[in-house]
């Protein structure tokens, strides 16, 4: 009996032991990872039924009227419609961009690495840095795409930044610049996966390059499209520096996108009501997109076995 | 397919050549106009190659600007963000792959929940805390908002689930402790996974503008991309010396970027296809 008792009791030491030393490990994160992530995560939810400036003054309980609040505010109803109207300018562009150039750059040839770094500069180009060149270039008087235009006989080129009408496309062209490289070095890791005995075979059946595109490598690509359409998708929601460094979200309230309006509310006039509840909207859209991408990956995964 | 191949060489090689300079002619024009007078940056019609090259700008910018403390700041950031990144992720990876202790389950589900939450999301009330803590305007609140990552967790954890559980019960069987196992195994072993999260942290805070935007007031503790944002609202019409700030920004990126180009591409394969 005395002897069973010591055995559990070292034993029980030893599970305490060893659930000290798990949580030895992960604690340094944790800590760091509750209080500043989770606790906002959180919080977020709160906030958003809540009223309140940040003041000392007690928060007070609103209910959905923050909500109701935004959606009835025209710059809000805007400001979403802006952001879909971004993604819509740049998912599919820079999707069909990438492909093409992964499958450029996929081939053994002497220095290709010089190629893919060239395509791939501009994505880790700061974006302050990226959007000051990019706002001479579309000058609308004496800048060199308007000059270029001019030569090509275009006598009245669109104004882009200052054009109520242009400015989002202009955004979106140097957005589409600017991460089409990352997304080709995506394309190109799938490529590399693609068996070679496939095309082949296939020329073996006489296809040529456009046909193994259209048969072989664009099907073969379909879970990587997915993924970056999915990845695109939820970044363009996310969208802020751009405009910020580009329009400053004008002129008026042009290109003003979700996350624009939410660091206007929090940041420039301290409604944290409005700017949470405007954050949970920016949430729900992040979530669908990420619960059609579960749905989707499962698709893959099910027709890969 | 050898000869075909071989056809195809020099169309190809054309194709990238032009296809690489188009998307570098932002950063072509960006250096020469720094190298031009204010006014002649959008002389019509528009000069390729500068008659003289001003070569002052980049003087006159750093007596303006304080680029050396903005630099100063950056590294600073960026440094000790990476440090704490890299370390808590890698510990907390093999606590969640190769220990296990009550609770470990819902911990790791904890993480799952909140890795696709955005951080434009949860901003506010990030924001709203770091200032009760008292560090608002100050760099130790700008490390602490973005030292901790599920991200960084997660890109670790895939790599050390890779490394068989055989190997630590071997080091275990030979008398080496949890601590001992980690330190001399499994964390020289997830070299490859450190780099890649080294290469991403670096360039998402050496570029980050939110996050500064959001927290830093005073102009000493300002970062390179806030000091730049600044320059560029203060001196709008100084093309030239925009463009010459600009060029500066670039410099360190440039050079981390080429002497490890190799970790970014496997860095945004690897995590790109695990998504």
């Amino acid at each position: 009996m005395k002897e069973l008792k010591i055995t559990l009791t070292s034993h029980q030491k030893k599970a305490i032991r060893s659930n000290l030393v798990g949580y030895s490990f992960i604690l340094p994160n944790l800590i760091g990872y509750a209080i500043f992530v989770f606790i906002p995560v959180i919080f977020s939810f709160i906030l958003s039924v809540m009223k309140w400036d940040g003041s000392k003054a007690p928060m007070e309980f609103v209910g959905l009227k923050n909500f109701a609040q935004i959606f009835g505010d025209r710059i809000f109803v805007q400001s979403f419609l802006h952001t879909i109207q971004y993604a819509l300018l740049t998912v599919v562009p820079t999707l069909v961009l990438s492909l093409l150039l992964a499958v450029l750059l996929n081939h053994k040839l002497k220095g290709i690495a010089i190629f893919r770094t060239a395509l791939y500069f501009p994505y880790i180009a700061s974006i302050v840095a990226v959007g000051a060149v990019w706002n001479m270039l579309f000058q609308p008087d004496f800048g060199p795409i308007n000059e270029f235009l001019k030569f090509i006989g275009i006598s009245k080129p669109p104004r882009w930044v200052v054009d109520v009408k242009w400015a989002m496309v202009a955004i979106s062209v140097v957005s589409v610049w600017k991460y089409m490289g990352y997304y080709m070095i995506v394309y190109l890791a799938a490529l590399q996966g693609i068996s070679g005995s496939l095309y082949e075979a296939a020329g073996m059946d006489g296809a040529n390059g456009v046909q193994k595109l259209r048969y072989i490598t664009i099907p073969m690509l379909t879970p990587t499209t997915f993924f970056v359409l999915i990845m695109l998708t939820i970044q363009c929601f996310k969208v802020f520096d751009l405009v910020y460094v580009m329009t400053g979200g004008g002129p008026g309230n042009a290109t003003k996108t979700l996350v624009n309006y939410i660091y206007e509310k929090a940041f420039t006039s301290w409604e944290f009501g409005p700017a949470s509840a405007g954050a949970i909207v920016l949430f729900a859209v992040v979530l669908v997109i990420t619960l059609i991408q579960f749905a989707g990956e499962k698709k893959w995964s099910k027709d890969l076995m | 397919m050898n000869t075909k191949t071989k056809d195809l060489r020099i169309p190809l090689y054309l194709g990238l050549i032009a296809l690489s300079l188009f998307m570098l002619v932002p950063f072509y024009w960006m250096v020469i106009s720094s190298l031009k007078l204010n006014k002649d940056v959008f002389s019509v019609p528009m000069k390729w190659w500068p008659g003289t090259m001003h070569w002052e700008n980049y003087k006159i910018i750093w007596k303006k600007l304080p680029l050396v403390t903005f630099f100063f700041n950056t590294a600073k950031l960026t440094v000790i963000t990476t440090i704490i990144q890299l370390c808590t992720s890698c510990f907390a990876a093999y606590g969640f792959t190769k220990t296990r202790f009550k609770g470990r389950d819902l911990i790791f589900l904890m993480y799952v929940t909140t890795i696709a939450v955005p951080w434009q999301v949860y901003m506010v009330p990030q924001f709203i805390l770091v200032s009760r803590l008292g560090l608002n305007d100050t760099h130790l609140g700008l490390i602490l908002m973005q030292a901790f990552s599920a991200f960084g967790v997660f890109l670790i954890r895939q790599f050390y689930i890779s490394i068989p559980d055989e190997l630590c019960e071997a080091a275990r069987i030979d008398g080496l402790n949890e601590y001992g196992i980690f330190g001399k195994i499994v964390f020289p072993l997830g070299k490859p996974a450190m780099a890649t999260l080294t290469i991403f942290t670096f360039t998402n805070v050496w570029n980050d503008f939110m996050g500064p935007l959001i927290y830093l007031k005073t102009k000493e503790l300002k970062t390179i991309q806030l000091g730049i944002r600044m320059f560029i609202s203060q001196f709008g019409a100084d093309y030239a010396w925009i463009m010459a700030a600009s060029v500066c920004s670039l410099i360190p990126v440039i050079i981390v970027f080429l002497s490890c180009q190799k970790f970014f591409v496997e860095g945004v394969a690897a995590s790109g296809i695990k998504g």
